[in-house]
């Protein structure tokens, strides 16, 4: 019988847990409230009120810095901590490098909450931030490695759970993409230049680029999947074969993946192949893990009706498998053709992180605080639940006007008239997008919304007497 | 790139494929030594794993992808300095890799060219130049004065400012700070037809050298500035505009005329009608003259050709004359 909710004997470290567990929220409002700013911003640009520190380009990356390396990442520190103890059956390897990861992670998003909007960058997407501060995340991230193995090491059990296979690979993988790509001559305190130049320099912030999103955003996140899923369902894991054949070809394909963002540019020819088709094999591979989570819930489907929780994780992972179909379609040369520079590609990115990372941390925290607190259940279950439908509705309005308005650039930008002159200029695609643009903005309020709903949920938790909120007898 | 990078991707390359396909042969089997769809019998914090086999259809796709992936590398340059079976390369398309020379290098297309072959992009603007030729050749053989009131052309026109002017001009071709307005009716080169054509397929370079190169001190700047402002017609300080003057007359009528009104053969702006091209407040007018300004609109005729250019010349024509 699953028990998952009681420690069983070992004294766990769940203190560095809480705090990352209460920092994911709190971030994950910051960093999606910029991005619903920024999406007005597109609409009425006069939103940056003049200031510099307030205008698009200073703040998108404060965006996806915000919600990828202080939300994304955050609930990754968190859940991983939670399940390598867990699952090894041990506390965690030195306690005072654990509570070093905490404040050494967080000091470092604050020098990105003040660099970025200053204007201080690199200049590589994801990668913004200077050199001073790259050298603090390598410092911390080996921390990292040092806990989260030394757990490994130590552990009591004779296996290695799968989740902690992913998570292994996440930190190692995001160590050498980070070093790599962040080599940089400094000319100042807040100003490098890339070691790298030209289609090279190019390669090699895509390779970093699109392993951020193959390593972090997925890898890590699979791990997540991997334990709370099956905890939630109270069912076993459905295949440890297919976990074996789809994490080590995950791993294996995704980092040749990186030129597929670079088609149709000066990057050598077999480069941009070998982009395309290491991404199209990626494809079966990626869905073994949504594959996997999904068929857990055999003979738990009927949970789904009653438990939102639930519901949070089996959505994330339907959001995971549409948008592992469409990265694999979109990195087609033909296809990427239309989608490349329009807002298909932003939409394909939010399938990814509202629809399948922030739900998927979002019901595995949901699970988790619970258990930090003490407590059998969240303060108010219906709460999760309007959550659940707040954040679905939201990143369905965004993806969907986002392939909209994505399409008709593509198609926009390429229509010809019967004198050989371009059907429309490109404002004129721009002025078209207006209304699309309004749907994302929409998206993006009710996604925000459920946010603040958890936080108020999640205050209430931890507020709440010891053992005051059992676990609702099972329907 | 060298022998030992192509071989180096090229093997690396075959492993990952090869390693998914072997993986993926050998985990289809059972070898666990569980039954199918039995626990593996580890359980961490509770959790089991089963031992279900791989879904049919999951390993066939993943089998397809492979398959898929083996072809293409095999037609496509991608392992190493292999350029592919079909000999493709992005430059040069449609010429192809023949007698092992490189598709992408000049050698391939004068070679080609020889032959009577062409590269793609070619063929591609002499198709449309078959195509869409005979339109603007009328256009062309039609003189500009009844070109205007053409109304067809005047929208061909409209979308090639739209596509090569509006960057700078803007899509209402009002322009901006530095970029001159072509709706309004006043013009630094002359709005006359076979002047804007010149214009367009020229290019023009306005230079305004600081303080004209005239002798005139930073202390003039002030009441010179004053007097351009009376010049517009605007209120003004009349004794320091008396002052300006004065230093207008060490020399700065020799380009923009004794009255201020400019002179097109120079594009020398006119300083009587309150335009300003880059701005008409007193600190952009003091700006100017001290440290000048360059201009510089660049030549078209090389990159639209004259057919084109005679088009989006009625175009900007008819913007100022109705």
């Amino acid at each position: 019988m699953m028990n998952h909710s009681q420690p069983q004997g070992a004294d766990y470290n769940y203190t560095v847990v809480r705090q990352f567990a209460l920092t994911t929220v709190l971030w994950g409002i910051i960093g999606m409230s910029v991005g619903v700013l920024i999406a007005a911003q597109l609409i009425w640009p006069q939103l940056n009120f003049d200031t510099p520190w307030l205008t698009y380009s200073r703040l998108r990356p404060l965006h996806t810095n915000a919600v990828i390396f202080a939300f994304g990442t955050s609930a990754l520190f968190a859940t991983s901590y939670y399940i390598v103890q867990r699952t090894c059956q041990t506390r965690l390897f030195a306690p005072k490098l654990a509570a070093f990861t905490f404040w050494g992670w967080q000091a470092i998003i604050l020098s990105a909450v003040l660099t970025l909007p200053l204007g201080i960058t690199s200049g590589k997407e994801y990668a913004e931030l200077e050199w001073p501060i790259d050298i603090a995340i390598t410092i911390v991230w080996v921390t990292y490695a040092i806990v989260f193995f030394g757990t490994i090491i130590k552990r009591t059990t004779s296996h290695i759970y799968v989740a902690n296979w992913f998570f292994g690979a996440f930190i190692i993988t995001v160590a050498v993409l980070h070093i790599v790509n962040s080599m940089a001559v400094p000319v100042s305190l807040w100003k490098s230049y890339s070691l790298y130049a030209g289609a090279v320099d190019a390669m090699v912030q895509w390779w970093y680029g699109h392993n951020a999103v193959g390593f972090l955003l997925t890898a890590g996140f699979l791990g997540m999947m991997y334990y709370f899923v099956p905890k939630q369902a109270g069912r076993p894991v459905y295949s440890y074969r297919l976990s074996i054949v789809h994490f080590w070809a995950l791993i294996a394909l995704y980092i040749w993946a990186g030129p597929h963002h670079l088609h149709y540019t000066a990057l050598p020819d077999w480069t941009q192949s070998l982009g395309m088709v290491m991404s199209l094999i990626l494809f079966a591979p990626s869905w073994g893990g949504m594959i996997n989570g999904i068929m857990t819930l055999s003979g738990a489907w009927h949970k789904l009706r009653t438990d939102p929780v639930l519901r949070f994780l089996v959505v994330s992972l339907s959001f995971y498998g549409m948008s592992t179909f469409e990265g694999p379609m979109m990195a087609i040369k033909t296809v990427n053709a239309l989608s490349h520079y329009t807002d298909w590609t932003v939409g394909h990115v939010h399938s990814g992180a509202l629809g399948w990372v922030a739900m998927v941390s979002i019901g595995s925290l949901y699970h988790l605080i619970p258990v930090l607190y003490g407590h059998g259940r969240m303060y108010s279950s219906n709460l999760v639940n309007v959550h659940f439908w707040l954040a679905t509705i939201g990143t369905v309005l965004y993806i969907v006007s986002m392939w909209i308005s994505g399409v008709m650039q593509g198609l926009m930008w390429r229509a010809v008239n019967s004198d050989g002159t371009l059907t429309y200029s490109f404002v004129e695609s721009i002025e078209a997008s207006y209304p699309f643009y309004f749907v994302r903005f929409l998206g993006g309020c009710f996604f925000v919304t459920g946010m603040l709903l958890m936080a108020y949920n999640v205050f209430k938790t931890v507020k709440a007497p010891k053992e005051s909120l059992p676990a609702l007898a099972e329907a | 790139m060298s022998s030992f990078w192509s071989i180096w991707i090229t093997v690396l390359t075959i492993v990952v494929i090869v390693g998914c396909f072997v993986l993926l042969r050998i985990v289809s089997k059972n070898n666990t030594g569980v039954e199918e769809g039995e626990s593996m019998g580890h359980s961490f914090d509770g959790i089991e794993e089963l031992n279900n086999p791989l879904p049919k259809w999951w390993s066939y796709l993943f089998y397809v992808t492979i398959v898929f992936g083996v072809i293409y590398l095999a037609l496509y340059p991608g392992l190493g300095n292999f350029k592919g079976f079909l000999g493709w390369s992005s430059a040069n398309q449609s010429i192809g890799t023949e007698n092992g020379i490189a598709a992408d290098s000049k050698a391939a297309v004068e070679l080609a060219t020889k032959e009577g072959r062409w590269v793609q992009y070619d063929q591609e603007v002499k198709r449309a130049d078959e195509k869409f030729g005979p339109i603007f050749k009328a256009y062309a053989e039609t003189p500009l004065d009844e070109l205007v009131k053409n109304e067809e052309a005047l929208k061909v026109g409209g979308r090639l400012f739209l596509q090569n002017c509006s960057q700078c001009h803007g899509s209402d071709a009002r322009g901006s700070k530095g970029f001159p307005n072509l709706a309004d009716g006043d013009w630094l080169w002359g709005g006359e037809l076979a002047e804007i054509k010149t214009s367009i397929m020229n290019g023009r370079h306005g230079m305004m050298p600081p303080k004209g190169g005239l002798p005139i001190e930073d202390s003039e700047v002030k009441g010179l500035a004053e007097y351009i402002t009376k010049l517009a017609g605007r209120d003004h300080d009349a004794a320091l505009a008396a002052q300006g003057q004065g230093s207008f007359m060490k020399g700065c009528f020799a380009c923009h005329g004794m009255d201020g009104s400019g002179n097109k053969l120079m594009g020398a702006p006119n300083l009587t009608n309150n335009i300003w091209l880059y701005g008409g407040s007193r600190g952009s007018i003091e700006q100017t003259i001290k440290n000048g300004r360059s201009g510089v609109m660049p030549a078209w005729k090389d990159v639209l050709g004259e057919e084109k250019v005679h088009v989006i010349t009625a175009y900007v024509y008819s913007l100022s004359n109705k």
